[in-house]
């Protein structure tokens, strides 16, 4: 394999030098390099072949520019295209000017849900702002104690019922309570479930309904396969997401999965997870990330 | 019916179909060109090539032995690796009701000392099914609680220890020597020791899954892998080109968050389950 795309291409356009014009037939080998890169990085199949499609029309028929070889001139179509789709950047919470605003984060199991509700109270400290945990996780052993830590390590206040059973009605406490202790912000760290659970997915849509949070946000694992496209989907269709978090990416996974959920969910990606510590999360850069799809 | 002609559009179909159990564009493509080979201008039916390659995969998959490699005398050490979230901890209990139910005394040994509430997590765990577990402080050495509980395994008799790892990445140097450093204290008390070193794979994982696969068995020696979360709409599909670079059998698959979601690996069923809708759940 080549050191990077932007190798690869160089050389599958060896023969193109001089010509002046990508053309269809001429492009098909350097755009093959590109559909097999995007696959590596587990972009779902569905959305590279819509891509694909996309970069040929846009690049037919475009001149080289003689000052650039013509993998260059593709490389670049392809990567302002990735940045165009993945952005626009709002990394913003949007809170309400007056009153509270409640945060909800969802996603599988493991993704990283609890810890970035601690992150994101991290960064709402920073800027003198007081969140307030609910523990709306009754499910996975330990969860509220796991958020309870998260609290304390951060002086951070959690709302929490041991032995709970509704998670509607601890988040729907939870918001009292923030009126209370006079928190502008409600974080609502959820279970994590599957896409096709339809029990949990419809509890929820309950949440959600019942509680109305002003931002959902799916967090996704950034080792993420094919099947992000289905369930990002699932979640989007069950909640209307605000926008989405992808961790796990201090590691070398190359991420392809969040243009498959930008694809799917057309929300905001807002931040990047990098790390377990809660300092590790970084305003989302859509040339960073691709730069890192396409591992150029 | 005399089937469909295999030209580009069916290819492409069947590359599709590939490619979304993860088992990776390479592999994808290169059972797609011997399609292409064989068959090109004929007619066939999808349903008989995917069966074909179903056949071909349950082959590749099928292995020797599953079961888990017990100690021939002493406490058999089992040690559970991988990255964040992957379904270690939750595995853990899952085999471990599975081994006490099989008439085992098993201890656990609570080796994440770091995350949030892990300790807690395992110790609910090991109530529910009613074993021993030994704990350290919070951030206290993960070799020392390893060392301790397989010390124990030996000093009271124990048919099973197994450790629990905190999640880390294969790229993180340092945390991936602390693995090594857990592995040579528990060969003190045991000099056979570990017995298994469980991979925990999350079958939500594309392709990162391999180099997964390749940094914990550097540094941690793995023997096998248990594939979680398989309940899910993901296939799994990583474990195929996994099989091919690594000697890594599967052997168990992960079926929800129950202590009871367990079950030994089938390469037949797990086959069977790659390009079908259903949700991969044994009848
Ligand atoms: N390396 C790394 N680890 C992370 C990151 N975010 C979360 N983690 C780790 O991933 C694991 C799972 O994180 P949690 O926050 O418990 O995930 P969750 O989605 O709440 O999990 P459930 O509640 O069980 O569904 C933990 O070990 C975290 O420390 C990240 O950005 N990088
Ligand atoms: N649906 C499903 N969920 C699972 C399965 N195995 C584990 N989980 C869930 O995945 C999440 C993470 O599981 P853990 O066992 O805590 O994972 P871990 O690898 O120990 O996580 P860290 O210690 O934080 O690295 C939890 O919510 C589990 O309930 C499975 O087979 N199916
Ligand atoms: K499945
Ligand atoms: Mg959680
Ligand atoms: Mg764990």
């Amino acid at each position: 394999m080549f050191e990077s795309l932007s190798d690869g291409l160089q050389s599958a356009f060896k023969s193109l030098r001089g010509k002046g014009k990508l053309t269809e037939a001429n492009m098909r080998d350097g755009l093959k390099l590109v559909e097999q890169s995007m696959l590596e990085a587990d972009v779902s199949y569905s959305v590279v072949q819509s891509f694909m499609q996309h970069v040929t029309e846009k690049a037919t028929g475009r001149r080289v520019l003689m000052s650039l070889r013509p993998g260059e001139e593709l490389v670049k179509i392809v990567y302002d295209e990735l940045v165009e789709i993945l952005g626009p950047v709002d990394s913003s919470l949007h809170l309400k000017s007056d009153g509270i605003t409640v945060i909800m984060m969802c996603g599988l199991q493991g993704s990283g849900k609890t810890t970035t509700c601690g992150k994101l109270s991290q960064l709402l400290k920073e800027e003198n702002i007081k969140p307030l945990l609910v523990a709306a996780d009754l499910q996975r052993p330990a969860a509220i104690e796991q958020l309870r830590v998260i609290g304390r390590q951060l002086d951070v206040p959690v709302y929490a019922e041991d032995g709970a059973s509704d998670p509607v009605k601890v988040c729907q406490a939870g918001v009292k309570q923030a009126q209370q202790e006079g928190a502008r912000v409600v974080i609502l760290d959820t279970a994590g479930r599957l896409a096709i659970d339809k029990e949990l997915m419809d509890q929820l849509a309950r949440i959600d309904k019942r509680v109305k949070p002003d931002q959902v946000y799916l967090v996704v694992d950034g080792m993420t396969g094919q099947d992000a496209v289905n369930s990002a989907g699932a979640f989007n269709e069950a909640l209307e997401l605000d926008g989405v978090v992808m961790t796990k990416l201090d590691g070398d996974a190359r991420g392809g999965a969040l243009l498959s959920v930008k694809h799917v969910t057309g929300v905001p990606i807002k931040f990047i997870g990098t790390g377990e510590h809660f300092d590790a999360l970084e305003p989302f850069r859509p040339e960073g990330m691709t730069g890192r799809i396409l591992q150029m | 019916n005399d089937g469909r002609l295999v030209e580009d559009e069916f290819l492409g179909e069947l590359f599709a179909r590939l490619v979304r159990t993860d088992m990776g564009a390479g592999p994808a493509g290169r059972i797609r060109d011997d399609v292409a080979t064989k068959f090109r201008g004929r007619k066939v039916e999808m349903e008989d090539i995917l069966a074909t390659i179903r056949d071909q995969v349950e082959a590749m998959l099928t292995q020797e032995s599953a079961e888990l490699s017990m100690a021939d005398e002493g406490p058999t050490v089992i040690l559970v690796v991988g990255v964040n979230g992957s379904g270690k901890t939750t595995s853990i209990a899952k085999l471990a009701n599975r081994l006490t139910q099989e008439g085992n005394r098993v201890v656990l040994g609570a080796g994440d000392t770091f995350r949030a509430a892990a300790v807690e997590q395992l110790t609910i765990w090991s109530q529910r099914i009613g074993c021993e577990i030994v704990t350290g402080k919070p951030e206290s050495d993960p070799a020392s609680v390893a060392f301790a509980t397989v010390q124990k395994a030996v000093d009271d008799n124990f048919d099973v220890a197994i450790v629990d790892t905190a999640g880390r990445l294969q790229t993180q140097t340092h945390l991936m020597q602390q693995l090594d450093k857990i592995r040579r204290v528990i060969g003190k008390p045991v000099p056979s020791a570990p017995h298994e070193v469980l991979l925990v794979l999350d079958a939500t994982a594309g392709q990162n899954a391999i180099s997964q696969a390749r940094g914990f068995s550097e540094a941690a020696g793995c023997t096998g892998i248990v594939l979680s979360k398989l309940d899910g709409s993901a296939k799994g599909g990583v474990v195929i080109p996994i099989r091919e670079q690594f000697e890594l059998p599967v052997k168990f698959i992960g079926l929800g968050e129950g202590i009871d979601d367990m079950a030994a690996f089938d390469a037949p069923m797990f086959s069977q389950a790659l390009f079908s809708d259903s949700l991969g759940k044994p009848e």
